[in-house]
């Protein structure tokens, strides 16, 4: 219940900023052409929109798509180096609010380089704006509109999939398993987001943000399903050890998720991303917590 | 410099009979300053961008500032001088800071995170990392974007008086009870420390690892502004402190005898060792192993009359850390490594190999 008031709370104002600023066409005069992006979400939108040609460099958490990796690299976007940032020519930076540290940021804003502020709002609201205020500062707002259009109707659709369920499962999202010990993701976190958006509900509402749960506290919580990160390459033969350390958990192993062998991977910076995926990412996260039927 | 010569000729008959290495120091010391100005100007003309110092410090001394970019002129006058001038000023504070507590403890390891600057400042610090946008944000806002760095020097400032106070009885300071409650409040520093790292997100658990790890990237001329007034003075009255800190060689008792007031001598060195380190500290975070390995090399090298000690400290230790900060820079340009990374990756094998090839006579 706590989740479809949410949806609403979110996705109200989201349409209706659909249907106020949807039309207004930005044409920016010069269009730049050499655009450094700060930030993965930003990398994302830029690739999104399909303006991927203007892009000459990337932060460090800038891993989306694959070929964004091939970009050089200016470090993290918490620890930029001025000089380093200038010395790939931009003409346009576009950068994550909380990109730091506030003395480079204040170094860079005073060269003679274009500057656009990304704000970090990883709401479905928040991704709405900052498509838009990408496409706007990239001179594509047309493009931009319609990757919203689409954006807005894969919610929908999802929203509407997961509207009638008459039993909401209960997902605990683990970010790290070391050691048997377990982080995981409370509220006012991307995971509990993403669930929430997958029609589930978090099984961890005691506590803000990632911290290492006891084990008490898992069994008391007895998710339904476990989701976790999917990791790439190699490791991906890893999950299968994983899972064991799973089922021989002291108390991950009797929960029902365990007992069901309802354990989900999907990539961290899908479902947690909060970018022009999300939609997507939901409807698939949905599909494997309820099964592809429910939808 | 012929001043307590019977200071020099005691601390001169040492165990190690390295003979009368004063000329030798001098000629280290004149060296040592030329080496610091070429790696001034180097550190200038080195970066990502390929502005050319040279070039625009022409034209801006000669008028013609049309010719450069409005990009090559932050670059020289905003980006790499505040940066050169502070890495020397860090690196020049916490050498000499290192040598002068070595001395004042008798002890080769002490440096100043013992005395609990370090970890008073990373508590400083990692309070505003983590509550300045919550509990602390009034105060935050106050101090702008340059709350951290004064948060992490009034934490490192309150812990060495809370130190001193704790390790003074009756107007006399003891240096075992020092070094003892210095590592207590390490701890204590470090559990609050841990406890805030606990309540901290994601992002801010980054922010605290790069905090950690040191850097002169953010300089600025404010931070050079701020940091100046107080390292100069240190650094460059530090001598006076010479002949007092080779008189403690011999001993608090025999110190006493030779005519220093050791109670006040002591007080005054440990507040301006907490004061350089602070300051330095609170502008670049935790910059290691410069403190230790600096004066150790140069006591190698020219001994351990700290008449020549602090002044060569100054400069090797700026040095240091100009080229340090050169390579963090340039090694994965366009991004940069934590110049505490390079310190501690460089210093700490070259030390061992000093230490391997002259083993048992590290002396103070």
């Amino acid at each position: 219940m706590a989740e479809s008031f949410v949806m609403h709370k979110l996705l109200r104002p989201f349409l209706t900023t659909l249907l106020t600023t949807g039309f207004c066409a930005g044409a920016v005069a010069q269009e730049p052409q050499r655009v450094l992006a700060i930030g993965g979400a930003v990398t994302e939108i830029i690739y999104a929109l399909g303006e991927q040609d203007r892009l000459i460099a990337r932060d460090s958490t800038s891993t989306y798509p694959p070929e964004a990796m091939e970009l050089p690299d200016v470090g993290y976007m918490r620890a930029l180096s001025p000089e380093g940032v200038l010395s790939v020519e931009p003409d346009l930076i576009l950068a994550r609010a909380n990109s730091g540290p506030a003395e480079a940021i204040e170094v860079l804003q005073a060269a003679d380089v274009g500057w656009v502020t990304v704000p970090d709002d990883f709401s479905l609201q928040g991704i709405d704006d900052n498509i838009r205020i990408v496409a706007e500062a990239l001179g594509v707002s047309s493009k931009g509109d319609l990757l919203r259009e689409k954006l807005a109707q894969e919610l929908e659709q999802i929203q509407l999939a997961t509207a009638n369920l008459e039993e909401r499962k209960r997902v605990l999202f683990i970010l790290s398993l070391r050691d048997d010990r377990i982080m995981a993701a409370g509220t006012d976190t991307a995971a509990n987001g993403i669930i929430g958006l997958a029609g589930a509900e978090n099984a961890i509402t005691e506590f803000e943000g990632y911290k290492q749960i006891s084990d008490e506290a898992v069994l008391t919580a007895n998710p339904d399903v476990i989701l976790m990160m999917q990791r790439g390459g190699a490791s991906e033969a890893n999950h299968g050890a994983e899972n064991k350390g799973i089922f021989e958990h002291p108390a991950l192993g009797s929960t029902t998720a365990a007992e069901e062998g309802a354990i989900v991977r999907m990539d961290g910076l899908y479902i947690l991303g909060f970018g022009p995926r999300t939609g997507e990412a939901a409807k698939e996260l949905s599909a494997a917590i309820y099964g592809s039927t429910s939808n | 410099m012929r001043v307590a010569t019977s200071v020099s000729s005691t601390s001169g008959a040492a165990p190690v009979a390295a003979g009368d290495r004063r000329f030798l120091a001098r000629w280290v010391t004149a060296l040592l300053l030329l080496v610091l100005v070429a790696t001034f100007l180097f550190s200038l003309t080195s970066g990502a961008t390929d502005t050319s110092a040279a070039r625009v410090l022409w034209a801006l001394a000669t008028g013609a500032e049309d010719s450069i970019t409005v990009v090559e002129r932050v670059v020289l006058l905003d980006i790499r001088l505040p940066r050169a001038v502070l890495g020397t000023l860090i690196g020049a504070s916490l050498a000499v800071s290192g040598a002068v507590m070595q001395g004042l403890f008798r002890n080769p390891l002490a440096d100043p995170g013992i005395v609990g600057v370090s970890a008073g400042a990373g508590l400083g610090a990692v309070s505003f990392i983590v509550l300045g946008s919550g509990v602390l944000a009034p105060i935050a806002a106050l101090f702008g974007i340059y709350h951290v760095p004064f948060a992490a020097f009034f934490g490192g400032l309150v812990t060495t008086l809370l130190l001193y106070r704790v390790s003074t009885r009756q107007g006399r300071t003891s240096v075992a009870t020092m070094l003892l409650a210095g590592i207590a409040l390490g701890a204590l520093a470090g559990a609050f420390t841990g406890l805030l790292v606990f309540w901290a997100d994601d992002q801010q658990l980054r922010d605290l690892t790069f905090w950690g790890l040191g850097s002169v990237a953010g300089a600025t001329w404010i931070k050079v502004i701020a940091s100046a007034p107080i390292i100069l003075p240190v650094v460059l009255l530090a001598p006076l402190l010479a002949r007092g800190l080779n008189a403690i060689t011999l001993g608090e008792a025999t110190a006493q005898h030779l005519g220093i007031p050791v109670q006040r001598f002591k007080r005054i060195a440990i507040v301006a060792v907490a004061a350089a380190t602070g300051a330095s500290v609170a502008v670049s975070g935790g910059i290691g192993f410069v403190g230790i390995v600096v004066p150790h090399l140069l006591r190698l090298l020219i001994g351990p009359d700290h008449r020549y000690l602090l002044p060569a400290c100054a400069l090797l230790g700026a040095v240091m850390l100009l080229l340090a900060d050169a390579i963090a820079r340039q090694i994965v340009a366009p991004a940069e490594l934590p110049i505490g990374i390079v310190t501690a990756a460089i210093g700490a094998p070259f030390f061992l190999w000093i230490l391997l090839r002259r083993r048992g006579i590290l002396d103070l």
